[in-house]
């Protein structure tokens, strides 16, 4: 092991336009703290970045264990940052089970970094390891530094007077502040939020500190480290920035727009993995009037989401796939009785409890038609966290001018990845101030706006405006309950047509890329990252591609169509079976080809990359 | 505005256009017709009623309401009016339920609105059976029951709705019945003033499904042998002369008749702000009991923080110490960095 100590020497510090590096170790090692830490101090710097935390579903599996093994991954560039990145420049591994489940990702020659004191022989037990992999030779393709950073913590720390449990869970900082010192980058950031997050305890503001400026010092002092890194920064638009992860966006953008159209806003919710933050976050707003509602189920935090919309709120429920199962047959009374409703789906892997913590977009087809009879809804799709916050104000905007319930598929790589965001003025957000009905002169509660057909918004408490609601059948304009035959077909389709004339809000396709050519990728929500990187790497080598990103899955843009029949082929890159695909594929009569990821994960820019390759060669 | 000149409303201000749907001769006429006279004499402007329901035979109710009204789903009339109460406390919201929209498939929603203790106010329209979907066995319904869907009895133990409310620790629980007009309507306006959930079961008859499930109850000449009335700082006394009563033995109940040494002093004299819900739990499970009276009227009436209030008022205490809340701060919150052109 490389630790002897020599004078330092003069260090070579290289100047890159990109890293990846990611920090894994045990649930309770602190590695999505580590990681957000080194998020944010890059992203001051002026980097533009896209994280992807990865964590399990058990809060605590036990320690060491394979199933334990939480990550946390940043890719941080001086350009464009569209995915997290496919391989990591450097692994820091804080024990076996984690170098086991994540070297696999390592580039050849990359920079791996472990923690020597927990490769003891039931550690490597627990990790199912029957060699020691920092012996054995097997890790000769890398940059290892095998580092005792429990006891090189443990020396930090010696003089303070901390129980050895709290002192070995600073290890984490050292390995930061080891990683600050590789890529050249200030402490100064995580100094201050060390000392805003343990206020109450000094002792462990400086055991933090400490640990930190150790792992800094430790390269600094140590022979083994030449190299440092310099990653300049990003050529952003000018403005100010801030980092965000999409389940924050949403909160906030739902926020916005209930300023924006000047409704209280209601939540209606049950935690659920990933959404559950979108509930905290709001939780906390309540400075902005909020009041958020934590029922005893999702059935009930829809249909009490439904009461508050009735009464005039901006009414709001967040879930994920599991929970939008329950919500169906209440989103169908939404739709019977047209109140405006914003659902937020923040999708995970499935079936029935699938995958909590990981990402997935298997729930479109469920979105689009998974309640009884016909049913129609908008559903939007942010592509990128920050995107989160427009499509907040976008669905709110559609619900209320339509007055009907709009679905947002958000995931859970959306929910937690993070990236840079380019904080908007409030002049440059949309005004869409609502109107409630209050003429009670000849006043019927369905009768419809020629253009948009919706419904006036006639809330409780007007006088004159006393009338009747409900889940069956009615007639057009007066409301009544109405059974006939040729009513009811006529309701049905004056409510897909309400649907369907949303579209006059859907901007016009336009393809990122070639116009035209010999393949088109149309591909929606979070798979934006790495098909852009893909497409663009694709162009620079020659090709003729293009690529449209749906934010509207219903309706779709007008123009679609015309857009696909302007290319040979077309690709569906989707985290699902094929669902996309598939309506593209019935709609468009179009032999659409997709690729299908189910893994739990994103799409690499790799993966997209070779399919690209691969349509292109079969021509 | 010229609220002052406005008429008082009358009972035919409540009454729609709309045709009524219930078989004739059903409970539910009666229940009507004694909501829409309460009414009117609540003080309250009609635009700020509004009635939800569920789905049952009970829950076309808000049709011949003219109110606001919105009949929901199956069971969830509880959440939806949870959402619209605690966003709009100034609306008297009242839900419309029958024992099987309440107390199965809403059974989860009752007990949590009841916990929260926010101000609705609950008329369960019991019958004992599945009206609109034409005569199951209803969690009500009870043990040995045949019905099209239990054609050799049921085997399922009912729930006592009063018992169950009182579970959930409801501030206000109270039981009437269809056909006692008065008693009805003293009820319902002793709901409506109310501070919090009230939740009211009304015995009601079902006359295609489950004809005569309360004749033992209402049928004149049975009516004073198996009813106890509980009146608030009253004996419990019943009886076609009013010779029996109930009195208080340790931790039981017993039936006592009077005369003999033994009057009003001796008997259980009714406390319906009783704090403890053990004292109307015993009420609650007399009418089970062989040779116990069925009591009607409150069981239990006491005063809780109100779910709406403390809501409201947290959201104001907020905004009184941070002042409203600032969109462009919130954007703005937390570490941003300024790229300069
Ligand atoms: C989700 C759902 N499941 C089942 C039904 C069918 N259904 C309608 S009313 C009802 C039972 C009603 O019984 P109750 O609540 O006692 O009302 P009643 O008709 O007796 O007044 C059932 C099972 C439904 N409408 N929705
Ligand atoms: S079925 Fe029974 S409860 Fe329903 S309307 Fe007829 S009598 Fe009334
Ligand atoms: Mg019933």
């Amino acid at each position: 092991m490389a630790t002897t100590v020599t004078p330092p020497r003069q260090r070579k510090r290289e100047v890159l336009d990109r890293a990846v590096i990611r920090f894994c170790g045990d649930s309770g090692d602190g590695m999505q703290i580590t990681g957000s830490q080194f998020t944010n101090t890059v992203a001051i710097y002026g980097n533009d970045l896209a994280t992807l935390p990865d964590f399990p579903a058990e809060i605590r599996a036990p320690a060491g264990t394979l199933p334990g093994v939480s990550g946390f991954q940043v890719h941080f560039s001086s350009n464009d940052v569209y995915t997290p990145g496919d391989s990591v420049d450097a692994l820091i591994a804080m024990n076996p089970a984690a170098l086991k489940m994540n070297l696999a990702d390592l580039k050849p020659n990359g920079i791996l970094i472990a923690n020597l004191d927990e490769f003891g022989e039931t550690d490597l037990r627990k990790a199912q390891m029957t060699s020691n992999p920092l012996e054995d030779h097997s890790l000769d393709g890398f940059r290892l530094f095998s580092v005792e950073l429990t006891k090189l913590t443990r020396a930090a720390l010696r003089d303070l007077g901390l129980d050895s449990k709290s002192v070995d869970r600073c290890k984490n900082f050292f390995a930061l502040g080891m990683c600050y010192w590789l890529y050249n980058r200030s402490m100064d950031g995580t100094l201050r939020w060390i000392d805003d997050k343990f206020k109450s305890k000094p002792l462990l503001v400086q055991a933090n500190k400490l640990a930190m400026q150790a792992g800094y010092s430790y390269c600094e002092a140590t022979e083994a480290f030449q190299i440092t890194y310099e990653i300049p920064p990003a050529k952003l638009a000018p403005g100010v920035y801030r980092n965000i992860s999409g389940n924050t966006a949403l909160a906030m953008g739902f926020v916005a727009a209930s300023q924006q159209s000047g409704l209280p806003l209601f939540l209606g919710s049950y935690p659920i993995t990933p959404a559950s933050d979108i509930l905290h976050e709001l939780s906390g707003y309540k400075n902005f009037g909020v009041i958020t509602f934590q029922a005893e189920d999702e059935i009930a935090a829809v249909t009490a989401a439904i009461g508050a919309a009735y009464g005039g709120s901006l009414a709001l429920t967040t879930t994920s796939g599991p929970g939008m199962a329950l919500k169906t047959e209440a989103i169908g009374l939404a739709v019977a009785v047209e109140l405006p409703l914003v659902i937020c789906d923040i999708q995970r892997g499935g079936p029935s409890t699938g995958l909590p913590t990981k990402t997935e977009q298997a729930d479109l087809l469920q979105a689009l038609f998974g309640r009884n009879s016909e049913a129609p809804v908008p559903v939007l799709a942010p592509s990128t966290p920050g995107d989160c916050f427009w499509i907040a104000l976008e669905a709110s905007r559609i619900a209320t001018k339509y007055m009907v319930p709009v679905i947002i598929l958000s995931d859970g790589y959306l929910a937690n990845g993070a990236e840079p965001w380019h904080v908007p003025s409030l002049k440059d957000l949309p005004e869409f101030p609502v109107k409630f009905e209050t003429n009670p002169a000849d006043f019927r509660p369905f009768r419809r706006n020629p253009r948009t057909l919706a419904r006036p918004w006639a809330v409780p408490g007007t006088p004159g405006l006393e009338h009747r609601i409900g889940g069956l059948e009615k007639q057009d304009v007066t409301g009544n309950v109405n059974y006939e035959p040729l009513n009811h077909e006529k309701m049905v389709r004056l409510r897909a047509e309400k649907v369907a004339a949303v579209v006059q809000d859907v901007p016009d396709a336009v393809p990122v890329g070639d116009a035209s050519g010999d393949l088109l990728i149309v591909a929606w929500g979070s798979t934006y990252g790495p098909v852009t990187a893909a497409l663009k790497a694709q162009r620079e080598k020659g090709a003729k591609i293009g690529h449209v990103h749906l934010r509207y899955l219903n309706p779709l843009p007008k123009n679609l169509g015309d857009v696909i029949g302007r290319y040979d082929r077309v690709l569906v890159p989707e985290m699902n079976l094929g669902q996309l695909l598939m309506l593209l594929r019935a709609k468009y009569l179009v032999d659409a080809q997709g690729l299908n990821k189910i893994q739990g994960k994103p799409f690499k820019q790799s993966e997209i990359e070779r399919k690209i390759e691969q349509i292109l060669a079969e021509r | 505005m010229a609220t002052a000149t406005l008429p008082p409303l009358a009972k035919k201000d409540f009454q729609t256009d709309q045709e009524i749907r219930w078989c004739p001769g059903c409970g539910d006429y009666a229940i009507l017709s004694a909501v829409q006279s309460v009414f009117p004499e609540l003080g309250v402007p009609r635009e700020k009623f509004v009635v939800i329901s569920g789905i049952g035979c009970s829950s076309r109710f808000p049709y011949y309401m003219n109110t606001f009204g919105f009949h929901t789903i199956h069971g969830r009339a509880p959440a939806v009016a949870t959402g619209l109460k605690v966003s709009r406390p100034d609306l008297e919201v009242w839900v419309i339920t029958g024992d099987g929209d309440s107390l199965s498939i809403g059974g989860n929603h009752t007990i949590h609105m009841l916990r929260r203790n926010i101000g609705l106010k609950v008329l369960m329209f019991n019958n004992r059976i599945y009206g609109l979907t034409k005569g199951q066995y209803s969690p009500t319904s009870e043990i040995g029951k045949k019905t099209k869907s239990t054609p050799f009895g049921a085997s399922d133990r009912p729930f006592n709705p009063i018992a169950l409310a009182l579970g959930a620790e409801a501030t206000f629980v109270a039981r009437s019945v269809d056909v006692f007009q008065p008693h009805l309507k003293a009820i319902l306006k002793t709901a409506a003033s109310h501070q919090g959930s009230a939740y009211i079961e009304i015995l009601q008859n079902c006359n295609i499904f489950n004809d005569g499930a309360w004749d033992s109850l209402t049928e004149r000449d049975a009516r004073s042998e198996h009813i106890v009335q509980l009146e608030h700082g009253k004996p419990l006394i019943f009886g076609k002369n009013r010779d029996k009563g109930i009195r208080l033995n340790g931790l039981k109940l017993e039936v006592v008749q009077l005369g003999n040494g033994i009057g009003e002093k001796d008997l259980l004299v009714h406390d319906e702000h009783n704090p403890s819900p053990t004292y109307s739990f015993l009420l609650a499970h007399m009418g089970e009991t062989e040779g116990f009276p069925t009591p009607i009227g409150v069981f239990r009436s006491v005063e809780a923080p109100r779910y709406e209030d403390l809501v409201n008022s947290q959201i104001q205490e907020i905004q009184a110490k941070r002042g409203h809340g600032d969109l462009e701060k919130l954007l703005r919150a937390g570490d941003t960095w300024e790229v300069r052109a």
